[in-house]
Formats: C-alpha cells, sequence, structure tokens
C-alpha cells in the first residue's frame, strides 16, 4: 500500500457512548457502539467518501477526527501529530488545520450573529486578523463562495438553505485549512440548489488544494465527488475502494445491496435492472450482531459469520473489504 | 380506459403576513383506472398543496381553494360537503405522508388506529375489524402482526411506521394512493423496500397511485406517466420514457443535469440550476422560470406559457423549441 502524501491517517477508531441508569448514583449499563474500530487515510487534495444509511456512525466518525468527541480508543494522526494524545491549546492551534461543515444550515449557524460575524469569528479566535482586516478578509471570503460583500450585515434567517450552506463554506474556509470534513452538507437542500454546492465545493478544492472528508448518505453524489470511498455499517467499515473499483466491481453484500437500492433516473435502465431487497432494519448498536456485522441482513450469510469476525484484508490493491465469502 | 379523477383549473392560495402566496396556479391533469402518475417538484412548488386541495385537508384559514373542479366518480370534490368527504377520503382516496411519525396519533396504539377506518367506512365490529388489521399487516410485511397490534408508533422503526401507514391507507382497498414523498425519511435500503411493497400492492389491488416526490429516480421505476411543477404550474408531462429521453422544459432539463448519476460513465461537472424557486405572491406575468431559465428570451418576460402539445403525450409550457433552437411561434 502507498502511504505517500497522507493528510489524515486514522487508526482503530473507537466510539461508545455510555448508556446510564440511576438518578444520584449513575452507573453504566451497556454502550452505543457508535463506531467500532475504523481505520483509513487520507491523501493530500484527495476526496474521501464515507457513505452508510442513517446510524451506521459514519457523522460520529467525522466528529471524532475532528476531536469534537474524545474518542474511547484508537489514534487520529493529523501529519505527524496524534491527536488523541493533544488537548488544550495545543489541540486549539491545531484546529486551525481542519474544519468543518455541517448538515444543517439552519441550525449551525449562529441566529443572533451577522453574517460578518459569523464568517470573522474563527479569524479573532484565533488571532489571525483583527479590526478593517476582518472585514476585508470577510468579504474576500464571501465572493469566493459566490455572495455579494452587501450580505454582510444580514442575518442567516435571511437566506435561503443554499445560500446559508455558502455562508458555511465561508466559515470553514477562514482559517485556510487543509482538512474539510463536510458532514451531509447537501442533504437538506433541493436537488437544484445540491448541484450549485457541490460545483463549489469542487471549484474550491481546486482553487486551494483542499482535502475533504465527505460525509453522505447519497451514493449518486459521492460517486459524483470522491476519488475513493468507505462504506460504513453499524460502526465498522465493509468496504473501501477507489470510487471506479467500489462502484463498478462492489465485493461486500452489503455495499451490492446498497447499490442496488439506489434509484437511477432512467425508465429504461430501472426496468433491467436487479434489485437486492434486504430484510429487515439495521439492529441496534448497542448490541451488535457477533461475528459479522451484517450477517443478520445478509443473503448469503453461513455459520462462519457468526462465529468470526471477518478479517479486514486488501483483496487487491487499493481495494480492502471484510467478509469471509469473498 | 375511463378518467378515474379529472382535475381541471385548480387553485389553492394562502394569506400570509407577507401577502397572498399563489401556491397552485391553476392545474389541470387526471388520472386513469389502475395508473400510477409520478409528480416531481423542489419545495414549494405545489406539488403537495395540489395533493391536499383535492383531498379538501388545506387548513382554511389561511387556505382557500380558489377555482377549479376534482371530478372523481361523479363528485366534484372539491365541492362536496364535508361529510361526503369523508367517506370518499381515507376509503376511496387515500393518503400517505413523508414523516410516518407525526402522522400518527402517539397515544393510540396501532391497533386501535388501524381499525378505526374499518369500523368508521366499513361499518365492522370490533372483532372483524381486527381481524382485517391483523391481515393488512401481514400483507404489508410486519411479522409478528398480532403481537405488534397493541404496539404504540414509536415502537416501530421508521421503515416499518411506512409500511403501518400504508396497511392504513390501504385498509379500505381504496382506488386512489396518493403518496406524498413517502420515502424521503427513509434509508435507501428501506426506500426499495417500501417501493417494491407499494408495487406489488398496486397490482395487487389494481388501484391507482400518484406518487409525490422530488427523486427524479424514484419516478423513473415506478411511474407510467410524470408531471413536473414548478411555481405551481406543471410546466410539463409525458409518458416516463419520453419524459426521461426527451425532456423538453428548461427546468426539466436543468433538474436531470443537476443529479450525478450511479451509472454514468465519466465524471462531468454538475449542471447547476442558477438562483433559486421563487415565492408567488401573484400569478406570474410571464414564465415562473424566466429567471433562472438559460434559453430565456423577450417573450417569456411579457406571456405566461401555457401547457402547449410537443409530442402525443407530451406537453410542455415553454416559449423555447429546445431541439430545434428557435422559438415557437
Amino acid at each position: 500500500m502507498t502511504q505517500d502524501n497522507v493528510l489524515l491517517r486514522v487508526e482503530n477508531l473507537v466510539k461508545h457512548f455510555p448508556i446510564n441508569r440511576g438518578i444520584i448514583f449513575q452507573r453504566q449499563v451497556g454502550a452505543v457502539h457508535a463506531v467500532d474500530g475504523v481505520s483509513f487515510f487520507i491523501r493530500k487534495g484527495e476526496t474521501f467518501g464515507l457513505v452508510g444509511e442513517s446510524g451506521c456512525g459514519k457523522t460520529t466518525t467525522g466528529r471524532t477526527i475532528l476531536q469534537l468527541y474524545r474518542p474511547s480508543s484508537g489514534h487520529v494522526y493529523f501529519g505527524e501529530t496524534d491527536l488523541t494524545r493533544i488537548r488544550g491549546e495545543e489541540l486549539r492551534r491545531m484546529r486551525r488545520h481542519m474544519q468543518m461543515i455541517f448538515q444543517d444550515p439552519y441550525a449551525s449557524l449562529n441566529p443572533r450573529m451577522t453574517v460578518a460575524e459569523i464568517i470573522g469569528e474563527p479569524l479573532t479566535v484565533h488571532h489571525i486578523a483583527q479590526g478593517s482586516e476582518v472585514t476585508e478578509r470577510v468579504q474576500h471570503l464571501l465572493s469566493i463562495v459566490g455572495l455579494s460583500a452587501a450580505f454582510a450585515d444580514r442575518y442567516p434567517h435571511e437566506f435561503s438553505g443554499g445560500q446559508r450552506q455558502r455562508v458555511g463554506v465561508a466559515r470553514a474556509l477562514a482559517l485556510q485549512p487543509e482538512l474539510i470534513v463536510c458532514d451531509e452538507p447537501i442533504s437538506a437542500l433541493d436537488v437544484s440548489i445540491q448541484a450549485q454546492v457541490v460545483n463549489l465545493l469542487e471549484d474550491l478544492q481546486q482553487q486551494f488544494g483542499l482535502t475533504y472528508l465527505f460525509i453522505a448518505h447519497d451514493l449518486s453524489m459521492v460517486r459524483h465527488i470522491s476519488s475513493r470511498v468507505a462504506v460504513m455499517y453499524l460502526g465498522v467499515i465493509v468496504e473501501l475502494a477507489t470510487r471506479d473499483d467500489l462502484y463498478g466491481h462492489p465485493l461486500h453484500p452489503y455495499t451490492q445491496a446498497l447499490l442496488s437500492a439506489v434509484p437511477v433516473a432512467d425508465p429504461v435502465v430501472e426496468e433491467r435492472r436487479h434489485r437486492i431487497i434486504l430484510e429487515g432494519d439495521v439492529p441496534s448498536p448497542v448490541d451488535p450482531p457477533s461475528g459479522c456485522r451484517f450477517r443478520t441482513r445478509c443473503p448469503i450469510a453461513r455459520e462462519i459469520c457468526a462465529e468470526k469476525v471477518p478479517d479486514w484484508r486488501e483483496v487487491s490493491p487499493e481495494h480492502w473489504v471484510a467478509c469471509h465469502l469473498v | 380506459m375511463a378518467d378515474l379523477l379529472d382535475v381541471q383549473g385548480l387553485e389553492t392560495q394562502f394569506k400570509t403576513r407577507d401577502g397572498v402566496v399563489h401556491a397552485v396556479n391553476g392545474v389541470d391533469f387526471s388520472l386513469k383506472e389502475g395508473e400510477t402518475l409520478g409528480i416531481v417538484g423542489e419545495s414549494g412548488c405545489g406539488k403537495s398543496v395540489t395533493m391536499l386541495s383535492l383531498m379538501r385537508l388545506i387548513p382554511t384559514p389561511p387556505g382557500t381553494i380558489a377555482a377549479g373542479r376534482a371530478i372523481f366518480q361523479g363528485h366534484d370534490l372539491l365541492k362536496l360537503p364535508m361529510e361526503e368527504m369523508q367517506h370518499i377520503r381515507g376509503a376511496r382516496i387515500s393518503m400517505v405522508f413523508q414523516d410516518p411519525m407525526t402522522s400518527f396519533n402517539p397515544v393510540l396504539t396501532i391497533g386501535r388506529q388501524l381499525t378505526e377506518p374499518l369500523e368508521l367506512h366499513m361499518g365492522m365490529s370490533g372483532s372483524q375489524a381486527r381481524g382485517r388489521a391483523i391481515e393488512l399487516m401481514q400483507m404489508v410485511g410486519i411479522p409478528q402482526a398480532e403481537e405488534r397490534l397493541n404496539d404504540y408508533p414509536h415502537q416501530f422503526s421508521g421503515g416499518m411506521r411506512q409500511r403501518v401507514m400504508i396497511a392504513m391507507a390501504l385498509a379500505c382497498t381504496p382506488q386512489i394512493l396518493i403518496a406524498d414523498e413517502p420515502t424521503t425519511a427513509l434509508d435507501v435500503t428501506i426506500q426499495a423496500q417500501i417501493i417494491e411493497l407499494v408495487k406489488h400492492l398496486r397490482d395487487e389491488i389494481g388501484m391507482a397511485v400518484i406518487w409525490i416526490t422530488h427523486d427524479l429516480g424514484i419516478i423513473a421505476g415506478l411511474a407510467e406517466r410524470v408531471m413536473v411543477m414548478y411555481a405551481g404550474y406543471i410546466i410539463e408531462a409525458a409518458p416516463v420514457k419520453e419524459l426521461y429521453k426527451n425532456p423538453l422544459h428548461p427546468y426539466t432539463i436543468g433538474l436531470m443535469g443537476s443529479l450525478p448519476r450511479l451509472d454514468s460513465k465519466d465524471r462531468h461537472r454538475l449542471t447547476s440550476i442558477d438562483g433559486l424557486p421563487p415565492v408567488m405572491y401573484e400569478k406570474a406575468k410571464g414564465c415562473p422560470f424566466a429567471p433562472r431559465c438559460a434559453y430565456v428570451f423577450e417573450r417569456c418576460w411579457k406571456e405566461n406559457p401555457p401547457l402547449m402539445r410537443a409530442g402525443p403525450e407530451h406537453t410542455v409550457a415553454c416559449w423555447w423549441d429546445v431541439k430545434e433552437g428557435r422559438a415557437h411561434e
């Protein structure tokens, strides 16, 4: 495996959320296994797609990488630095280099702050600019994301969803980060607006050499924007490959079912497609199935799948999969 | 086949603090028996309001159905007294909503909510209705149907809840099922389950389906005919294969270009549509899409194009002939 130019390396990342009972004497009675041993790396300048259905742990993975949640165990190397080992001022200094764009452009902008304050805040917090310099930078950032400089003094509620997401992008760009974690950045937007924001993200990547971790449930959009893609199911990555490999030759039965379930906007194609319909729902992450986590819904599961956790193997260059039967 | 439903000139408006919002502006369409019609559009295009108007579920005030008629089995749904409407709603035309959590009563068991329409519309006794409810739950693929009747809505997962919703809608074997984005809140593997279920039940019962969505992908594999709505107008309508092969309205073309496809060969830039969908405080003087349109010319600002024939079953509301690259006469 070539690991040149790696910007971010995640090793065996685990995040469990405790479930507590009792009012005064709280004791832990269990844990939500949100992320359970996830490893991957992201190269400089690439877009790494992380897909999965709701509750699979993709958002928690993103937030744990940025240390918005502290991991239960595992390591996150940003360059040479292990983010899980640093805290306080040291961590804050590292945060300059990694920013986040959130899913909900309505909830992620403070309604009492003007757009100029929202975008300018990271600049003052990190002592990068002051006074009129902040104003200048904000105006520049607004123009980069395609908003008029006249919008600077307006409040978030005066904007449409797509425009708010542009404000969110401008805020993320303010510190000139290397890595941006995009957590479902377009899923709250209308179809015609989604394309606007995705095109903007692609342009900015080219212009500033950004690296994206693109978290989404929309497989078509992830295919469009990513160079490599990982598929998550119930807290673990089940398959990871380059975009063309993953979509062209999916190996894991879950990836295959997931891809077959995505509707294609073409009636002629739809007529001929074979759809793998999975039975039932995703099991609870409080008590995940033994062995392979997908076995309860897997159409080809055998005995071994319940007994042994499948190894994470590289079956062909850059194509990793965790399944006994591949 | 005969038209099961015929809607003409439907207009619905809402009074708001900022003025009267014209949500639906003269919608004409018909639905044949057993047909599946897809209605596509972005949020605020009037697709849901059109259906809620037909069901007479528009909250009045602030909403009013300002004009139009909707003939269903000899009755005009828009003029029917509310008591008679109640015999049609849920019995002969029923509706499935987007959010299966908010469309149930959280303090009643699923069993109670399923048996209510059966007792009300079909005059069944308590035990008859319970028996039928179990059948319905099994029909939509809910395991341990009998025990689960005693559960409350929150005890079901999102996909299961939507199945119960469908069971409830089908309780009285309606002639028309209106599905308003029923899979938008669901994961893609669960969405596939629900779509398969509706297709299967449609073919079994032989009902007509109106499926509202913003997802051009879902419609492609489901509908026979598709209408595209924008700003309260139908701007294009055609049989499904014709529409996808040969979209004629610049908005339809834009929508299709803004979708990345799972099966596209090479990576190309998405064609985005600039600007935002409008909020209609008055009826459009020109074409409502003109401010965002790439082909706009003089006439578009002055006259709103009506739906015009573009093929045997293809209608489009646009002054520009995209294929010929010139204006229509």
